[in-house]
């Protein structure tokens, strides 16, 4: 990253000489910051003083959801977190829909995204298709899925009863209710993978398939020793990107569960919402995001070094 | 896409055309079931099995959902946030792409860096103090508060900035040979030569603004100020499946036809710039 920004930050007026030239920089460093300071001033009043107070009331006993004073307690929220015993319980969730739902999600879209880089007729239309779950809202997919889920009446229940399984109650059974939104969930997003899997796909020059197939390798040995290793980079960044957009995931708990049953679709954002907004714990919950934004950052800077030691990899 | 010989091409195009067919079904059929559902009349929808296909037609559904929930008054509000969002978005970050492009000024790489780094920060660390700050500022149940956040994104001025660069820069001098100024450069050259770019922003920024669900949540207090998004949220907890009581699938799946198809249009329309979008972040990450 830091590379490709120098390399562009050539000087905009250094090919202007003569004595016009101290006007011009003087002038457009004016512009520059004029132009800068509409979203400059955006950033800080919704970005970083929203982040510095975040962390201020994480300090700070703030029972209301309004300014009404509150005192200083140092450590006393994060330490109460330690023993807060639904707040462990809602990062185990958030972490076992993780576990599930990233590598789920992204075997279903690098599947769909094998079958779409076959350049078949067609494959514009069902591109098309498969991206009507990415488009559509939380809400309308959460609403559809409930009633699909649907114990008795539900159509997925009676596709496996067609085949003698009796389906499980999925949204309304504790054992079953987060698998069923990582199913939903892999259902919605996998249209969006599949695009970033096909970039990666399409970036794996075609010698190497040539030279696989001269060698003898079939269609499985080329995907098992060309098409995968070749596509690390792509793996790691969905893998990257997924465990962080599955540490966010809110809607779709909110609408189908709302936590339930028994706590065991209650994610971390979900239980930083209710604290906050329906308890009105600001500063405790915000303690809690606090938390929640160490494991993402971990996660993001790791996706940093990655891609950084990639790029050097790849142009030096 | 380059079609490749191979021995196995016959019976693997096939095993695709299958495979794309199957998942197509998968996909689709949610979509078909909401539609069909939405056209059955009240005591119809709980057949076992389930029909796919309505036996009857009903669309009472659909008035009584206007009659139970304003969602006429829905569909306005999400218009005038979400418009006001994506215009606002790509004026504010198109400006600051354009400097960070093409301008010189002190400090403009480690301010551009800073930017890059405030995507780390997700909505979810932020959002109790952005609430208690627009709580602060009045706008609280407005709909300033719900189009405030959205104004400006490091994201948008990371891709147009990116897009930017690519302008060749004798345009730029030539213009300003010509006596342009910054701001003419900016809005008569540049962002019109941007328009692909600056379509993949605004189509993102109209996905997210329209689809969000999280912030309306805790800024729309009223009824009359609620997105279709949460007015369909609370639709369903009121009328629809809670497991408590008997829920009206009909009715609350017109509920999400109606939320769904603006999106969809918009989208259909669009869909170009969306998976540009998606696959650039994919790959500058």
């Amino acid at each position: 990253m830091q590379n490709k920004l120098s390399g562009s930050a050539v000087p905009a007026q250094a090919t202007r000489k003569g004595p016009w030239r101290k006007f011009w920089s003087l002038w457009n460093e004016k512009t520059g910051y004029l132009f800068v300071l509409p979203s400059f001033a955006h950033l800080i009043l919704f970005l970083l003083i929203p982040l510095g107070f975040s962390l201020y009331l994480s300090f700070h006993d703030w029972n209301s959801p309004s300014f009404a004073g509150a005192p200083f307690i140092g450590l006393e929220n994060y330490e109460f977190m330690m023993g807060d015993l639904r707040f462990w319980n809602a990062l185990k969730n958030s972490a076992l829909y993780t576990l599930m739902g990233v590598p789920l999600g992204m075997l279903f879209s690098l599947a769909l995204a094998l079958v779409m880089n076959m350049g078949l007729k067609g494959s514009y239309f069902f591109r098309t298709l498969f991206f009507l779950p990415v488009v559509s809202s939380w809400v309308a997919v959460s609403v559809i899925w409930i009633t699909l889920l649907d114990p008795n009446a539900g159509i997925v229940n009676y596709v496996l009863s067609l085949v003698g399984i009796t389906g499980p109650n999925w949204l309304g059974d504790p054992a079953w209710a987060m698998f069923s939104i990582v199913l939903v969930a892999t259902w919605k997003g996998a249209g969006f993978s599949m695009v970033i899997w096909l970039a990666g796909l399409q970036g794996i020059p075609k010698d190497l398939y040539e030279a696989a197939a001269i060698d003898g390798a079939g269609p499985w040995q080329q995907l098992r020793y060309v098409t995968v290793p070749m596509l690390a980079p792509t793996t790691f960044f969905l893998l990257i990107t997924g465990v962080i957009g599955s540490f966010q995931v809110f809607s779709p708990v909110y609408v189908m569960t709302k936590g339930g049953p028994l706590d065991s679709t209650d994610v971390v954002v979900f239980r930083i919402f209710q604290r906050a907004f329906e308890e009105f714990k600001m500063g405790y919950a915000s303690a809690q995001a606090w938390v929640l934004f160490a494991i993402i950052f971990v996660l993001t800077l790791a996706q940093l070094w990655y891609m950084r030691r990639n790029v050097e990899k790849t142009f030096s | 896409m380059v079609k490749r010989k191979n021995p196995y091409a016959g019976p693997i195009r096939i095993l695709g055309y299958a495979c794309l067919l199957a998942l197509a079904l998968m996909m689709v059929l949610p979509f078909v079931w909401m539609v069909s559902t939405s056209l059955k009349p009240y005591g119809s929808a709980f057949t076992y099995p389930p029909e796919l296909i309505p036996r009857e037609i009903d669309t009472s559904s659909y008035v009584r959902l206007f009659t139970l929930a304003p969602f006429g008054q829905y569909f306005i509000n999400t218009l005038i946030v979400t418009i006001a969002t994506v215009v606002g978005q790509v004026f504010i970050s198109s400006m600051a792409a354009y400097a960070f492009a093409r301008l010189h000024f002190m400090g403009r790489d480690t301010l551009f860096l800073f930017y890059l780094g405030t995507m780390m920060v997700p909505f979810q660390i932020t959002m109790i103090p952005l609430y208690l700050i627009v709580f602060r500022l009045g706008w609280v149940d407005t709909y300033w508060g719900l189009i405030a956040p959205g104004l400006s994104s490091a994201y948008a001025i990371f891709l147009l900035r990116q897009s930017f660069l690519t302008i060749p820069r004798d345009l730029q001098d030539a213009a300003r040979v010509d006596g342009a100024n910054e701001w003419t450069i900016y809005s008569r050259i540049f962002l019109p030569l941007t328009g692909p770019a600056l379509a993949t922003v605004g189509v993102f920024a109209f996905m997210g603004t329209w689809t969000d669900l999280l912030w309306p949540l805790l800024v729309a207090r009223s009824r009359e100020l609620r997105t279709m998004e949460l007015g369909l949220a609370y639709f369903n907890s009121q009328t629809g499946a809670s497991a408590f009581l008997q829920p009206n699938w009909p009715l609350v799946m017109a509920g999400a036809v109606v939320v769904m198809l603006p999106v969809l249009v918009v989208y259909l329309f669009t869909q170009r710039y969306f998976v540009q979008g998606i696959a650039l972040s994919g790959v500058k990450g």
